[in-house]
């Protein structure tokens, strides 16, 4: 099949306007999104730039707006796509250059929430052991790969670049209901804040966007209810 | 952790007040409050009365007597409730989509002068009012 593209190319000079410029591939219609602009980038202009890793859903480098929603491209098939298919970068993000977004704020606050696990009590002869209902309760935030794709799709994020983002949240989630964790009150003052979760508005961009279908707005909610339990 | 110097990146999250975490409460509870006062306010106001019969001897009559102060306070909370509820929505309207400065300063001043002169303003009626 003939896959027609529209990508959105953006200069690493800030002076220079981006542009929306047409491709047109042959692929296999199983073929993925990832594929045909490797593609692309093989073939006709090597100067597209784009990350990608794993190629396989894993890595969560090439997290992108695909006809307008945000999907990874290696997970995305062509026939599953109305044509031409746009092509942009993800938003709310600096673009650094054509589908190359600047994700350090990004990383910054998924470690100002302390994402990994705090326990100053002597470990245990063997390991710190849970039951498998504890283990249950954060099962759903354990998926992030922190592709970025549900923070870019919230429009608190796009309109306030200060807001700690659904990622974030996602990630403090997977360690405030960890039953082996003691820094849940920690994370829970850093994300109380008029930047932590009250900026979310329940809008749901970031569940329809996750690409892992992680239930991200009821993880947020859930420590919604946890702020409200702990001060009420 | 290097700070982030770009303005589209953000800076790191800071912590500070529950005030949004109030807020937020408050929403929900006033929300459910107004709810069922609304519902008791159409009950009385439109179904058991009729617009047609309501005038202002009607409500001198309402808030004297035994029941006056029920009343008063009734149509207090109301009022009060849906203020508040009201301008903490506009709040969140305002900070959602003006970025901050002039203009943020500006729109929320107008509206906290408001909200603060409706409230005064009714409360002193409603408890102040003595009829003709
Ligand atoms: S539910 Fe909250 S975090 Fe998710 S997109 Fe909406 S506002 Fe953003
Ligand atoms: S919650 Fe989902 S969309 Fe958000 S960063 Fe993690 S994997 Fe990506
Ligand atoms: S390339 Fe790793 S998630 Fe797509």
């Amino acid at each position: 099949m003939e896959a027609r593209f529209k990508i959105l190319r953006t200069p690493p000079d800030p002076k220079e306007k981006p542009t929306y410029v047409d491709y047109t591939v042959t692929a296999e219609p199983t073929d993925r999104v990832l594929d045909a602009l490797l593609e692309i980038k093989g073939t006709i202009d090597g100067t597209l730039t784009l990350r990608k890793s794993c190629a396989h859903g894993v890595c969560g480098s090439d997290g992108m707006r695909i006809n307008g929603a945000n999907r990874l491209a290696c997970k995305v098939l062509l026939k599953n796509l109305a044509q031409p298919i746009v092509i942009e970068p993800m938003k709310g993000f600096r673009v650094i250059k054509d589908l190359v977004v600047d994700m350090d704020g990004f990383f910054a606050k998924y470690r100002a929430v302390r994402p990994y696990l705090v326990n100053d009590e002597p470990p245990p002869p063997a390991e710190r052991t849970q039951s498998e209902a504890d283990r249950a309760r954060f099962e759903d935030t354990t998926k992030c790969i922190l592709c970025g794709c549900c923070t870019t799709a919230c429009p608190s994020f796009w309109s306030d670049p200060d807001f700690a983002g659904p990622a974030s949240i996602v990630q403090a989630h997977r360690f405030i209901f960890d039953s082996r964790d003691r820094a849940a009150e920690e994370r829970l003052d850093i994300l109380n804040g008029k930047e932590g979760v009250w900026r979310c508005r329940t809008i749901f961009n970031c569940t329809d966007a996750c690409p892992r279908g992680i239930e991200v707005t009821r993880a947020i909610g859930e420590v919604k209810r946890k702020q409200l339990y702990r001060k009420i | 952790m290097t700070e982030p110097s770009d303005i589209r990146a953000g800076r790191p999250i800071p912590t500070g007040s529950s005030f949004e975490l109030f807020a937020w409460f408050f929403m929900r509870v006033s929300g459910v409050l107004l709810l069922l006062l609304a519902l008791g306010h159409l009950a009385v106001m439109h179904l058991i009365n009729s617009i047609h019969t309501i005038d202002y001897d009607f409500v001198a009559e309402r808030w004297s007597g035994d029941w006056g102060m029920f009343w008063r306070s009734y149509d207090w909370l109301l009022l009060s409730l849906a203020l508040l509820h009201g301008s903490n929505g506009l709040r969140t309207i305002l900070d959602d989509f003006i970025r901050p400065g002039g203009w943020r300063t500006f729109w929320m001043s107008v509206l906290y002068s408001a909200t603060f002169i409706f409230l005064a303003v009714g409360s002193i009626i409603v408890f102040t009012f003595s009829p003709l």
